[in-house]
């Protein structure tokens, strides 16, 4: 069994690859949700030379479009990592981000990033979005609303967030692809 | 039948899991090794599921797009008038989170309607009687399911290959353990459609087709035998239950489909009395 560690929003590189697969972690402060279309946005302005609204170093991005009512989220799970996997080296690149939270692990290009830029990537239990949300204390703030709610930034304060197990670290390790002999063949 | 109904049931599923789901996740939990990951994520998802019950809180943020059967005999604009305002205020209410987007421009229509939704697939009444069943379905596993049109040379060995195939390329992606949807036969629409229908039918309750229970039995240990597991943590249980539907076809065809459910399969059978009453099913 991995170890547990508890995670503030803000994470730098030691403490990132101290990090090994199988590691659970929990994760307090601020995390901003982003998924497929927020992206593709991010990735036209950083490759335009420009700055996004908000500053991803050291951050956690979630693979999430939320349900959120007026001021609350409701549920708040996470969506399948694999459709940003196409942009998600590039997005780590461009902003620094340092931990990804999702779900149905990644894939090649990602660990590559992962590695070369000191990140890991994480995943909460699928589906599990109404005990998600009850860690969530919190909306900061929220970007590009004009994406539709589910694809729209939304900065979350969370406590407690977890467990997200690291399942790709910044060694080139992928949990999946040690669990090969038991998994005939998945493409996850 | 109100709009107040219709977005009542549609509450109902998005918070509380059917009974057969749940038990089928708790005997899934006990199966795995303890101290596994596997064993965690099952652990977290019953949590979310009693948390989800008690607090009345939707148990995926991703609410679905929302697929209606309805068996009667005319009203199908009253009732599909009924379904859109129940809808609506459903996505206020319960809340639902807004899914539909035009495909193209990927603009958000924000209530959960618009061109051609809600999916409703009518169908005549046998004996008059207003009956219907709602499926909130996620897209994390509607985007791995898949529709073919098979050779008709090896019936039976043809769909297990197309079934267990669909399911091992799906991988972690759809939230295992899933139920499996099947549709065999009709036409490439039907099938699919087929295939949604099968998920309306308990996870404790075999077919009433002697063959068709052997098969569904059958994919199910060779779907497990897979080793994906829970959230593809490798493990025992990739499914918890392969559910088929059979209709004839042309005689030059195999049409076959496989509709992927999340581990959160929520559905609801009612019937609609003569004073407007529903009722409940399974």
């Amino acid at each position: 069994m991995g170890k547990t560690y508890m995670l503030s929003g803000r994470i730098g590189e030691s403490e990132i690859d101290q990090l090994q697969v199988g590691d659970a972690l929990y994760i307090t402060g601020e995390i901003f949700t982003m998924r497929d279309q927020a992206h593709l946005k991010a990735l036209a302005i950083l490759r335009s030379g420009g700055d996004l609204p908000f500053d991803l170093r050291g951050g956690i991005i979630y693979h999430c479009g939320p349900l959120v009512q007026g001021t609350k989220v409701i549920s708040a799970g996470p969506t399948t990592s694999m459709r940003m996997e196409k942009v998600e080296g590039e997005i780590i690149a461009g902003t620094g981000a340092k931990c990804i939270i999702g779900k149905g692990g990644m894939g090649a290009g990602t660990l590559g990033a992962l590695s070369k830029y000191h990140a890991v990537y994480t995943e909460y239990p699928g589906g599990a979005g109404a005990l998600a949300a009850k860690a969530v204390v919190g909306i900061r703030a929220v970007y590009w609303k004009e994406l539709g709610d589910p694809e729209a930034v939304w900065a979350l304060e969370v406590k407690n967030l977890g467990p997200c197990f690291v399942t790709m670290d910044s060694h080139g390790r992928t949990l999946r692809d040690e669990l090969k002999s038991s998994i005939h063949g998945s493409q996850a | 039948m109100k709009p107040e109904n219709i977005a009542d049931l549609i509450r109902i599923i998005e918070c509380q899991i059917p009974r057969d789901v749940e038990s089928a996740l708790e005997r899934c939990r006990e199966e795995e090794e303890e101290g596994s990951i596997s064993r965690q994520v099952l652990e977290a998802i019953l949590e979310n599921i009693r948390y989800a019950r008690e607090n009345g809180i939707p148990m995926c943020q991703d609410t679905g797009s929302l697929v209606f059967f309805v068996s009667a005999n005319g009203m199908c604009s009253k009732i599909r008038n009924t379904i859109m305002e129940g809808i609506a205020m459903a996505t206020e209410r319960v809340p639902l989170r807004a899914n539909i987007v035009d495909p193209f421009s990927r603009r958000n229509t924000g209530n959960n309607l618009g061109r051609g939704n809600p999916i409703i697939h009518f169908e005549p009444s046998p004996d008059g009687a207003v009956r219907a069943g709602i499926l909130a379905k996620g897209a994390g596993s509607e985007n791995v399911s898949a529709v073919t049109m098979l050779d008709p040379d090896r019936p039976v060995e043809g769909v297990k290959e197309f079934v267990v195939q669909t399911v091992r390329k799906a991988g972690a992606k759809p939230c295992p353990p899933i139920v499996v949807g099947i549709g065999v036969g009709g036409s490439l629409d039907e099938a699919a459609i087929l295939s949604k229908k099968a998920l309306m039918r308990r996870l404790d309750k075999p077919s009433e087709d002697v063959f068709t229970g052997l098969l569904e039995a059958e994919l199910l240990r060779e779907i497990n035998a897979l080793g994906i597991g829970p959230m593809g943590f490798g493990g025992k249980n990739t499914a918890l239950g392969v559910r088929m539907e059979v209709a004839d076809c042309h005689t030059a065809s195999l049409p076959v489909a496989v509709s992927i459910q999340c581990w959160a399969l929520r559905r609801i059978s009612f019937e609609v009395m003569k004073d407007g009453a529903i009722l409940r099913g399974d």
